[in-house]
C-alpha cells in the first residue's frame, strides 16, 4: 500500500530512540498516522513541528498497518508564531482540537483546506482569532453538532438574533426568547461573521462554542474534557484582552 | 551455564541504554569482560557509588550527590540570574559552556497537550517561590525552540509577570551553519534578530 499527499502536522510523538510517530491531517485521507524513521534526528527537528505543511509518502504492507512516512517540508509555520504567545497558543488549540475530535482515516477535504487557511492566517494577529472561532464552528458542524444561526428558531426572523438555544444550537431573537432569555446562551456578532477584526467579545464567543463542544461533542464521543491547549488559548486571549 | 546467563543478562540490561542496541551492548560487555581489572571493576564500583548517592537537588532539580547541588550551594552564583531549562541534560549543556554564572531551575519537561502535561506537573510553582526567596532579578528562559518549549516559555513569562526581567536565548544561524542547509524558519528568525556588524 502506498499513497502520496500533502499534510498538516498535528503531532510528533517519540517512538523508540530515533523515530517519531506523526499524526497528520491530509485532504484525501483525513487524519492519518505513520512512523518516520530517524525522525528524532537534527535533520528533521525543524520540519517536524506542529503546524508544518509536509509532502508525505506513506507506505505499509497492509492498509490497516501504521506504516511509515517519508516526509519533505513544504513550509514551516512554527517559526513565525514562536514569538507571538497568542498565535502559538492558537496553533496548540487547533492541533489539540483536531487530535481530540477527529477520527482517523476519515476523508474531509473541506476541513483540511479550512485548517490550512486558518494556519496561514496565524501571523495576521488582527484577523486570525475571529477566523479561529469560525473554524471551530465549522468543526462543530463537521462533527454533526453545527449551530444554525441563520434565523430565529421561534419566530423565523433573521434580525436581532442575540441568543442561542443550548439544546438545539439554533439562534433565537430578542422577541422570540421571551421569558426563556435567562436560560439561553448569548449570541455574539462575531459568531455571525459580522466582525472580522479582533473583537472584544471573542473570548466569550469561544466560551459559547466551547459549551457545545463540551456538552454535545465531548459527551457523544466519550471525551472527558476539552483539550488543555484550548483552555490555555482562551486564557491567553482573555489576558491579552484586558 | 550460570555465568553465561549473567553475562546475557548484563547484555540485555546494557542494550536498554540510550544509544545502545543488542549488538553494541554485546561488544561493550565483551570489552569490559576482557579488561576486567582496568575497566569492568572500576566501572562497577563507580556505578554502585552513583546508585547509592545520586539524587535530585531539592532546590533546582539538578542531579548531584547531595540534597542541595554544588551550584545551589555556591554563594558566588547567587548573582540574581536564574536560567530555566527543560531537563538536567540542558543544564549540563549550559554548564559545559562555562559562560553562565548564575543559578538554574530544571522544569522537568514542557507543557504538552498531547501528553497531558500541565503547569502543575512541572517545577513552575517552585520556580515562582525561588524567584521571591532568592531575590532573582533576571530569568533566562533557555527552553527548546519547539512548539512545546516556547509555549512553556510564554506561560512562564505570563506567570512571572513584571516582577523580574525575562529574557530568552537568541535564535538564528548556528556556528558552522551554512545558509543553504538551514530551514526557512531559522533563516527568518535570524534575519528578524539581526544586529549591527
Amino acid at each position: 500500500m502506498e499513497w502520496r499527499d500533502q499534510g498538516i502536522l498535528l503531532s510528533a510523538r517519540q517512538h523508540g530512540e530515533a523515530s517519531v510517530i506523526l499524526d497528520v491531517l491530509t485532504p484525501s485521507l483525513g487524519r492519518h498516522s505513520g512512523v518516520v524513521r530517524g525522525g528524532k534526528s537534527r535533520k528533521f527537528a525543524a520540519a517536524l513541528q506542529p503546524g508544518a505543511q509536509l509532502d508525505l509518502m506513506w507506505k505499509a504492507r497492509l492498509q490497516e498497518h501504521l506504516g511509515t512516512f517519508q516526509v519533505d517540508l513544504i513550509r514551516s509555520r512554527s517559526a513565525m508564531v514562536m514569538s507571538d504567545r497568542r498565535a502559538l497558543s492558537g496553533l496548540g488549540a487547533v492541533t489539540g482540537m483536531l487530535l481530540a475530535f477527529l477520527p482517523e482515516r476519515e476523508t474531509n477535504a473541506p476541513l483540511f483546506y479550512a485548517t490550512e487557511q486558518l494556519l496561514d492566517l496565524l501571523e495576521h494577529a488582527e484577523v486570525w482569532p475571529a477566523a479561529y472561532l469560525r473554524w471551530e464552528l465549522g468543526l462543530l458542524e463537521i462533527l454533526g453538532f453545527g449551530l444554525d444561526l441563520s434565523a430565529c428558531a421561534v419566530t423565523g426572523q433573521t434580525d436581532d438574533l442575540i441568543f442561542i438555544s443550548p439544546k438545539t444550537g439554533r439562534a433565537v431573537s430578542r422577541s422570540g426568547a421571551g421569558k426563556w432569555a435567562d436560560r439561553l446562551l448569548p449570541l455574539f456578532p462575531v459568531m455571525l461573521g459580522q466582525d472580522n477584526k479582533y473583537p472584544a467579545d471573542l473570548p466569550q464567543a469561544l466560551e459559547v462554542s466551547g459549551y457545545f463542544f463540551k456538552n454535545h461533542a465531548c459527551q457523544s464521543l466519550g471525551i472527558n474534557h476539552l483539550p488543555p491547549a484550548r483552555s490555555r488559548f482562551l486564557d491567553t486571549l482573555t489576558k491579552t484582552n484586558q | 551455564m550460570s555465568s553465561i546467563t549473567v553475562i546475557d543478562a548484563l547484555i540485555d540490561q546494557m542494550a536498554k541504554l540510550p544509544g545502545l542496541g543488542p549488538r553494541s551492548a554485546r561488544r561493550a560487555v565483551l570489552h569490559l569482560v576482557r579488561k576486567r581489572s582496568l575497566q569492568l571493576i572500576p566501572l562497577a564500583n563507580k556505578m554502585q557509588q552513583v546508585a547509592a548517592s545520586a539524587r535530585e537537588c531539592l532546590n533546582c532539580g539538578n542531579i548531584g550527590t547531595s540534597d542541595i547541588c554544588g551550584i545551589c550551594e555556591n554563594e558566588s552564583r547567587a548573582n540574581g540570574e536564574m536560567c530555566v531549562v527543560e531537563d538536567v541534560a540542558d543544564l549540563w549543556a549550559m554548564e559545559r559552556t562555562a559562560v553562565f554564572k548564575g543559578r538554574y531551575h530544571v522544569l522537568g519537561g514542557t507543557l504538552s497537550a498531547l501528553d497531558a502535561i500541565g503547569p502543575s506537573d512541572l517545577g513552575i510553582p517552585k520556580l515562582m517561590d525561588r524567584i521571591t526567596t532568592e531575590n532573582i532579578s533576571e530569568v533566562i528562559l533557555a527552553l527548546n525552540v519547539t512548539v512545546d518549549g516556547q509555549t512553556t516559555a510564554h506561560y512562564i513569562s505570563e506567570e512571572v509577570g513584571k516582577r523580574v526581567k525575562i529574557t530568552s536565548l537568541a535564535r538564528g544561524v548556528p556556528i558552522g551553519g551554512e545558509l543553504d542547509y538551514l530551514d526557512d524558519g531559522t533563516i527568518s528568525a535570524a534575519l528578524k534578530a539581526r544586529k549591527s556588524f
